[in-house]
This record gives C-alpha cells, structure tokens and sequence, in this order.
C-alpha cells in the first residue's frame, strides 16, 4: 500500500484559491486512453503525401551513388529528394546562429557524418510506397573508418560543458586534501550511451500555404523551434504555425529541432503537397540526440572517521565530429556533499555518431550514478552506514560557491525516506542478508539533486464579461501534465475555479513559454500565469476602484483581493463586487493582462536553487545465476510546492523507474567497426517492463522556498532518476559483495563462475 | 516493404497448392515474418495467409494419447488450456516466459517452432550474415556476440535459435507434422532444426513449400508432469529473449530417477537436447552433485564463440537450478513470473 502524496494545503501555499495542490487527475487523460488525443503524426491533410527517410548505414564517407531511377519507377513514388535537387534553405545547416542551434543535416551535401544519417527522403502517395522506394535507392558508399569508443581518438579538453560550464572547475585544493586524507579511494565508472526512447517517433506533417508553413510536430520548445524554422526558410515567424498538443514523451529529445523535421517541410515545399515523415523506430537512434557515454574518474579524500577532505571528479565523454555538446557529468559533485575541496575535469573525444544532446537529467543521470557509488565505497572504507556517511557530510551551504541554499529539506528527505524504507536495520556487511529462499539481499542509497531551474516564459490572461477566464501560454504536455497543472495555477492567478478558465496551450501562436526542460517549465510557465493573473486582477481593481459606482471605490488598488470571480475589500470581506459587474458596468468585453516568468538574478546570485531527495532501494540476486531484481524502492523529495502532487507523484515514480533503468538495462549497444547501433529497437534496447518494476513509494517532504520564484516551484521532471540509479547500484553491491562499475550491471557480471 | 502477391487460402492443400511458387512464404500471425519484411530481411513474392484454415487450430487427445496441437493454435490458447497445461507444465511455462502478452495472444505455435534467430547482425541489412547472404562472412564473429552460441556453432554462424516453446518440446520428444504437396512426413522436434554448419542458412529440414501443420506431444510425456520445469535467466525479468534456459523433467521413484528429459535454449542454434545428461541422470539420486555431473555432461563440448564465456558457468548453474526444481516438483499453480528464477515461490506475487 502507498501512500498518497501529502497534499500541500498550507495556507501559505493559497494565493487566491484553492485549485494548486490538488491531486486532480489530468484533465487530457480521457482524450488519451480514447485515442482522442491526436498527435502529430494522426494528422491527415486533404492531398497528404508520405515521406520516408533513407538513412546511412556507414558511419563516415560519402554517398557515392544512390539508384534514384529505381525509386521513382515504383509505382505510388511521387518524388526523390537528395542533395542533388532539394529546395534550397535560406541558411546553412551547418550554421551556428545562436548556441541552442546544433549543425543538423538536411542534406546538404554527400557526407555522412554517422550511422543512421538521412540520405534521402522519398515521397510517395502511400507509406508502403515510400517505404519500397527508400529500400530501392539502394545507396553505394565510399566508407571511411568509423570512430566509435572513448578511446577511439585523441581526448581534449572541451571549452566547455553543458551549457556554458567550464571544464575544468576547483574549490580548494584537492590534491592537497588527497595528501592529508587517512582513507583515500580511485575508481572508475562507465555508463553507456543512452536514447530517448519516447514512445511517440519523432514525426511532422507539413503544408505550406504560399509562404505561409502549418506544421504538426512533436516539440518541447514551440517559439525557440520557429525562430529556427523562420531563419532556415527565410520566413517570417508569424508565417509559421506549430501546434503540438501532446507530445508521447520527451525526454530532452523533442528539446530542439532537428534535420528530419526539416526534411519533412523541404519534401512538402518540393511536391507542393502536405507532407508527412515519421521517423521508424531504428531511425531515432540518429539524428535526434542521445546521451553521451561517460568513463568517470572519482577521486576520493576523507578522515578516518569519515569526514570528506576531498573529491575530483572526471569525466571523459564523446561528441559528435562536427558539433560540441558535452555532457557535464561531474558537475553534480560541486553541490552535493561537504568537501572542503573539490575539482570536476573533463575530456572528449569526437566520435562517428550524431550529436549527443540533451537526454532526461543531463549530466545528473550518469553523474550521479557514478558519484552515489563513490560515496558509497567510501563510507565502506570507512567503516560507516551509508546514510550515516552521507549525514555526516550535509552540506549546510553548497560546498563549492559557498552560497546558501534557498531551501533544502534534504535531511527530512534522508530522516523520513530512511524510517518509511526501515533502513536502519541494515547490517553494514556486505552479502550478509539472504531471504527465506536463499536470494541475496541488498539495501543501498543514494542522493537524489537536480537544479531548480527557471527559463524565460510569458502568458496572457483574459477575464470575460460573463466572469470566466482564458489563459493563454504555449506550453508543452510531454505527458508530464501541463494540461492540468498549469491550468490548475490558472484557475487559481485568476480566483477562478478550474471549470471557469480556459486553458489554452500548445500552439506556437500563443505567448512564447520557453523550453520544456530543465525541470523547469512548472515554474517558468507558472510563474508567468501567476503575473498575468496578477496583471489582469490589478485591472479590473483599477476600474472598480476609480469607479463611484462600484462598493469597491476608493480601496485603492492593494485594498482588494480576489477571491471566487470576485474582489473584495480587504478591510471589510462583506464588501466586494463580481467580475462580471465590474465589467458590465465599465462596458467592456474582457480585460486582459500580461506576465513573465523570469528567474530573479537578484535571488539566484544570493542562494544556491536545488531540489533534493533521497531514494533507499532493494534488490534480490540470484547467487548462482547472476539475475537481479530491485523488489523495492521508497523515494523521499524535497522540491518546494508542489502544484499537483498526484502528477507529481507520476513524474517522481517515472524518474525512479528510469534510475532502475540506468542501473541495471538500458544500453545502446554499437558496432565499433561499423559505427551501427545493433539493438535499435524497444525489443532488444532494454528498458524496465513491468515485471522490473516493484512496489515504488514516492513521497515528497514540505518545503517552503519564498526565493525561487514566487509560487516557490522548483521541478519534478528528472529529479528521480538521480539517486535513484545510485541507489539500485549500491544495492547490488550490499547484496552481492561485488561493485560493477560499468553499467548498466549485467548476468555476466554476477555469474557464479565456480 | 516490397510489393507482394497475398494469398488467403481456406484448406491446406489450397495453401500448399499457393506456396508451391519459388518466393512465397506462409503467413501465419507475422509477429516476426512482418518485421523481417519491415526489415527488408526477408522479401517474399507472395505470402500465403494460412490463418483461416479452421483445421489448424484445434488442441485434441488422439486415441493413443498423444495431443496434437494444431500449427494454428495461438501460445496463450494454448499455455492457458488447463489440461494442457496440467499434463505439460513445462511446455505451458516456456510459452508464458515468452515475449509479451499481447504477442502470445497473437503467435502460433507453428510459427514459433520457425521463428528465426534474434542476431543483430542478421537483421542488419547492411553487415555481412551467412545466413542471411550465403557466403557473405559473419559479422557477428569478432561483433557484439554477448548472447551468441556456445554450442554447436561453426565459424559461419554463431547465432542462437530463440524460442522457449522449442525448449521443453525438444526436450519431451515432441513430433512435427508437415504436409507437402505429394507428401504428409513426421519430423521429430529435436530433428527439425539444422546447426550451422558450413550452410547456416539451411535453418531446417522443412523443403521450400512444406507447411507445419500440428505438433504432438507423445503421451509417455505426461509421465514426468509431477517434476518439470521450464527455467529461463534474462537481463529483464519479462520480455527479453533468453540468455540461457532449460526444461528439465524427472520421473522419480523412491527418491531415485528413473528417467530425466533435458533441453537447454539460447545456446545454440537450435533447442540443444542434452541426451547424456540424461543418460547420466537415469538411475541416480535425486542430488545436487548428480545433477552437477549431469551439467558437466551437457556442456563437455560448449566453448566460446565470441565475448560469452560466462554463458557456459550460467548453462551449468541454470542446468542444476532446473533439475533441483524439478525434483522439487511442479509448484501447484503457474508462477506470476513464468520460468523467473525468482519465482522460486510457487504462484507468488510478482513483487513479493
């Protein structure tokens, strides 16, 4: 039995209503399990063509020949489209206009630069034509070695990492502390390359109308993708239209535009017809993104007693050979654990792949796993629990800038997470707990952070003449349930009950509400509904406060709230008057008002911004066998107010599914010689099913935070996998007495060999 | 996919008559003919929907006790007969241990006995596959060969049939009936399947045009339904195919083996029959170290074929876990997790 989420009913947490923190179901989920939700690619314009991608299957080289009249005579192919005749883009591909722009191909030239890299697009009047054509281009190659593996060329040093973080950072002197420190650790983690594997492919259907571009496609940023699409067509944004309802999962892989979304305008601009191009399911293991592997080096200082001197933390990570992403899987360590001295390094190699991008807790996911683990064999060398360990080195302020943090219920995380998950029964021992039929037994845990971060959103507010209310923001559902929550801080910016306002989203012609990532659209988006709510609230108190008329006359602005569709005097709750009356009498249609969602440099310069939690998972290992099974997980977070906490409960128990996933299954598996992924598929790509999945308590800890924003949102979206994957490792490692260190664990490495 | 001619034929002889065309494959519920197709893997001229011939899809008790199962009877129809299940529980348990439910509710039974192996490389188009292209090379020799064979492979192929329903047919003796256009033959199961060899991509005895149309259990096989087990280790505790797995069914009397069946999966190219085992087995004590002999026995000839030494230690220990399960007994009901190690308690929740 799980327990419900607590709801935050704190009166603290009611601007003006009572809508944020309710559980409320999502408002969308009928329309989901009907099949009336429709996604990009359900959408079928009169005079739809289909369009195929034909991709490389070498990893470097040239498309030397492609059989082009082979595919244009099969019956149903309208048209080939190659870097011989494709419509000509207003800019390079290969261009870098702004540092979220990443160099994509739209085949602007004969090279491939990656295995699974569009070749050619073939358009056809059917999909199963397409399809035959794209088999019969029959492409010939003049392949180059690929480069596939850490080691696979010289390492550097990146610029930077992440997004604008450098790569070499240090507080304190490390080596030093290494020189002082009584128990001292090295050791080395791998991780492998990881897809987004959204169950919805990335898809597009395209239709130009004169100069004028409709276009359905999945996508988590809908303004920043049509100031993209306007600069490569050379086109007016307000020319373009994107709507994207629901998105089937995310992940940071629908984060930016990427070439086939382009192909599928290009093939529509090229026939004149509609177009649509969904990618298969092999295809997404290309031009999408993908999360760099990592080989991480953790240096390791503490006392006897157990107190951290010093930690360095490097990582070597891969790129793509023509574009710099770098995923920045150290850096957690400069906020996590009280070390007076700490370093993160890096260094990359360029690979035959293509460009590994942003995938769910970038830098976080295979950063933690390999830090949890760290932590872990030095609390064993010391002698302590690891929970102990980890108390005994709270950071109190973020170790490496010094800052306090905003807020940081962390140590209730570790407290209540650890008496729900009976955790102080652990023997210290490794191999020592065995269940009545003779599994092994482990208990591990980990540390779970993410950043609270906030971009930059705005949203518009109406209220109407018959009292309800509109708002309006181009947010993004990845199924996250934007639908609900922000339409819940909706309901609430305006005093209105949910069922009086109209949320409107997901169309690129609403006001711009930023990326959905970072964990931070929540408080972006909400941030901005909050304002505008509060923008539009603040013009009807001006006419009803400058109106003799109204009850409300001579209050003056701060003098009312709203509450229930009406304001009221402050001083006298007996006096107040209806939306409606007020713009009844003031003749006008609607009211309306604007707001932003924009972090507060002031704020974030002062304090450190985290979420945090704690996750304590079991595993079951066959002793002989080697199979693993985590039989349960008790995750415990602290992320500020919590909007819905039963979505919210959905984000954290998919984050620690993902963590398992980390820990023990997903790996893309590549052909070295080749540069081809051999496992490009959901049957063989393994994620969890649900017979890995056990029992999940996730559970979130009160946290009052009046700094980040001011709804005190700080982000549930990838928080759960970190720690959680540490969590599951460490457990393995209880159970077995043995630490893999190359993840994800496999039977290889458990076998009993003897 | 390229265009094809589909047939739908409402009799076998009307099918076979269809397939009698070089290039035409038989349809049955495509759960992997579609994706091999999808693939460009394979590329029939015509495909022959068998799945509206009735006869085929019928489980019936013979008069001399056999059960024939008809090629057409879907593995969840038939892993959830209740007789069925009771007189073979560990053929009932591998089909359940098998890919997901929605594809047991659509697979045949005759269509898994030719389900075609999971290499990668011979699903990637674009690497060299014997058994794919004849003379082509193998990839998948100095490749990722983690999950390949360690029994009975060759230097022209190293992949593994995947099937679990094969398994524990192998292993009870099971006998395929096969219909062709002059000619109806019976093949045992264990016969059915061809090692690599210098040919690989000979995958079977069945001629171009031949259809399987019934499986049969002998009726001496209900004999060793109190002891048999159907095991099977995996990187996910559902829907993966197996790294290693093995039927394995005891006669037991008075604490001693008078007979023992055993087949072990995922380590060759077709459900490998471990005949010495059994041999070694009969006459012994039900005991761990006899069945440690047994393992021995059944793997004297594994050897790597690539990355998947420990393929052989996890057959030894899987061997001995299926036999000490076996002699165990058959638990009372079906495991919630079918053949999981884990299910060590018999009919346990599934996240007990």
């Amino acid at each position: 039995m799980t327990p419900e989420l607590n709801l935050s009913r704190d009166p603290a947490h009611l601007r003006h209503g009572s809508n944020i923190g309710q559980p409320l179901s999502r408002v969308d989920g009928l329309a989901k399990v009907t099949g009336r939700a429709t996604y990009a690619a359900d959408n079928n314009p009169p005079g739809l063509l289909y369009a195929v991608l034909a991709v490389s299957s070498v990893a470097r080289g040239r498309v030397a020949a492609l059989d082009v009249a082979a595919a244009k005579a099969h019956p149903g192919v309208v048209e080939v489209m190659t870097q011989a005749n494709r419509p000509p883009l207003h800019s390079d591909p290969d261009g870098k206009p702004n540092p979220f722009s990443f160099r994509f191909e739209a085949l602007q030239n004969d090279r491939v630069r990656y295995a699974n890299q569009p070749i050619a697009v073939v358009i056809a009047e059917s999909l199963e034509a397409a399809t035959e054509g794209a088999a019969l281009l029959a492409p010939r190659y003049e392949a180059e070695p690929a480069r596939i593996g850490l080691d696979a060329d010289a390492a550097y040093v990146p610029p930077v990492v992440g997004m604008g973080m450098p790569a070499e950072q240090r507080h304190g002197d490390v080596e030093a502390a290494f020189a002082a420190s009584e128990k001292q650790i090295t050791a080395i983690y791998e991780t492998p390359p990881h897809y987004h594997n959204a169950m919805e492919p990335h898809a597009i259907v395209a239709e130009w109308q004169g100069d004028r571009l409709v276009i359905d496609t999945p996508t988590q940023g809908l303004v920043m993708m049509r100031a993209r699409l306007a600069e490569l067509f050379g086109i007016a944004p307000d020319n373009i239209l994107i709507r994207s309802p629901f998105l089937g999962g995310g992940f940071g892989g629908k984060g930016l535009m990427a070439g086939p979304q382009v192909l599928g305008i290009l093939a529509a601009k090229m026939v004149g017809r509609p177009v649509k191009l969904v990618a298969r399911r092999e295809q997404l293991y290309g031009p999408f993104g993908h999360r760099s592997p990592t080989k991480q080096t953790l240096r390791l200082g503490a006392s006897a007693a157990g107190q951290l001197a010093g930690i360095h933390h490097h990582a070597r990570i891969a790129t793509s050979s023509f574009e710099d992403f770098y995923e920045a899987a150290a850096h957690v360590t400069h906020t996590l654990y009280a070390a007076p001295a700490i370093a993160t390094t890096y260094d990359a190699v360029r690979m035959d792949t293509g460009t590994p991008l942003f995938v769910r807790a970038p830098g976080l996911a295979p950063g933690s796993i390999a830090l949890e683990s760290a932590v872990d064999e030095m609390a064993e060398a010391c002698g302590l629990d690891p929970l102990a360990f980890r108390v005994k080195n709270y950071a109190e302020v973020e170790p490496s800038t010094g800052k306090p943090f905003s807020s940081k219920a962390l140590r209730e995380c570790y407290t209540q997470g650890a008496e729900r998950f009976g955790w102080w029964e652990r023997p210290l021992k490794a191999r020592t707990m065995r269940d009545k039929d003779g599994f092994l037994v482990g208990w591990g845990m980990g540390t779970a952070t993410f950043h609270a971060l906030m971009f930059a959103g705005q949203a518009r507010a109406v209220i109407r003449r018959d009292g309800s209310g509109v708002v309006e923001s181009g947010a993004h559902d990845m199924g996250q349930g934007a639908w609900t929550a922000l339409a819940q801080v909706a309901a609430d910016s305006l005093a209105l009950e949910l069922d009086q306002v109209t949320f409107k989203a997901g169309t690129s012609d609403l006001p711009d509400a930023g990326i959905a990532g970072g964990s931070a659209h929540t408080a972006t988006v909400g941030t901005a509904i909050h304002n505008a709510g509060a923008a539009v609230i603040a013009r009807l108190a001006e006419l009803a406060t400058s109106d003799q008329r109204s009850p409300l006359f001579g209050a003056g602005n701060a003098g009312v709230i709203a509450r229930n569709g009406r304001l009221i005097r402050r001083d006298d709750e007996g006096r107040g008057e209806s939306y409606a009356d007020i713009l009844a009498r003031a003749g006008l249609d609607e009211v309306d008002g604007s707001g932003s969602g924009v972090p507060d440099p002031a704020a974030n310069e002062q304090y450190a911004m985290h979420s945090h939690g704690a996750v304590f998972a079991e595993v079951k290992v066959d002793p002989d066998l080697g199979q693993v099974r985590v039989t349960r997980m008790v995750g415990a977070f602290a992320a500020g107010r919590i909007i819905n906490p039963k979505l919210v409960k959905s984000q954290l128990v998919g984050g620690m599914i993902w963590g398992i996933s980390l820990a023990l299954h997903e790996e893309a598996v590549t052909d070295r010689r080749s540069g081809r992924i051999m496992n490009a598929n959901l049957g063989e790509y393994h994620v969890p099913v649900n017979a890995d999945v056990p029992a999940i308590e996730a559970f979130t800890v009160a946290e009052h935070d009046p700094f980040v924003n001011p709804l005190g949102i700080k982000g549930v979206g990838e928080i759960g996998i970190t720690g959680s994957a540490g969590a599951v490792a460490n457990a393995v490692a209880h159970a077995t007495g043995v630490r893999i260190r190359r993840f994800p664990v496999r039977i290889s490495d458990l076998v009993r060999r003897a | 996919m390229n265009r094809f001619d589909y047939v739908k034929p409402a009799t076998v002889a009307e099918a076979i008559a269809a397939a009698g065309a070089p290039g035409a494959a038989y349809l049955a519920s495509g759960t992997n003919l579609l994706d091999l197709m999808k693939g460009n893997v394979v590329r029939p001229e015509r495909l022959v929907d068998i799945t509206q011939i009735k006869e085929l899809t019928r489980i019936e008790t013979l008069d001399n006790g056999d059960v024939r199962i008809g090629a057409l009877v879907r593995n969840a129809d038939l892993a959830y007969d209740a007789s069925f299940a009771r007189d073979f529980p560990a053929v009932a348990e591998a089909l359940l241990s098998g890919a997901s439910a929605q594809l047991r509710n659509a697979a045949t039974v005759g269509g898994n006995l030719l389900q075609r192996t999971r290499c990668a490389y011979f699903y990637d188009t674009a690497s060299a596959c014997n058994k794919r292209a004849p003379g082509s090379g193998c990839d998948a020799r100095d490749g990722e060969n983690s999950q390949h064979a360690v029994l009975g492979w060759s230097d022209a192929c190293i992949a593994t049939n995947p099937s679990d329903f094969c398994v524990p047919l192998a292993a009870f003796d099971a006998v395929v009936e096969i219909e062709g256009s002059s000619s109806r033959r019976e093949v045992a199961l264990e016969a059915l399947h061809l090692l690599p060899g210098s040919t690989p991509e000979r995958e079977g005895v069945l001629n171009p045009g031949e259809l399987i149309v019934a499986v049969r259990l002998p009726a001496a096989a209900r004999g060793f339904a109190r002891h048999a087990r159907y095991l099977k280790v995996r990187e996910r505790n559902s829907y993966a195919f197996a790294v290693v797995s093995a039927a394995a069914g005891l006669v037991i009397e008075n604490g001693s083996i008078k007979q023992a069946r055993l087949a072990l999966g995922g380590v060759a190219a077709k459900p490998w029959r471990a005949h010495d085992a059994e041999a070694l087995l009969a006459g012994q004590s039900a005991e761990p170290e006899v069945f440690e002999h047994a393992a021995d026995a059944a793997l004297r000839e594994a050897k790597p074929s690539g990355d998947n030494a420990y393929k052989i230690p996890l057959a030894r220990q899987l061997i001995v876990r299926a036999l000490a399960a076996a002699a165990q007994g058959t638990p009372s009901r079906m495991p919630a997790l079918p053949a999981s190690p884990f299910s060590a308690v018999p009919g346990a929740l599934h996240d007990a």
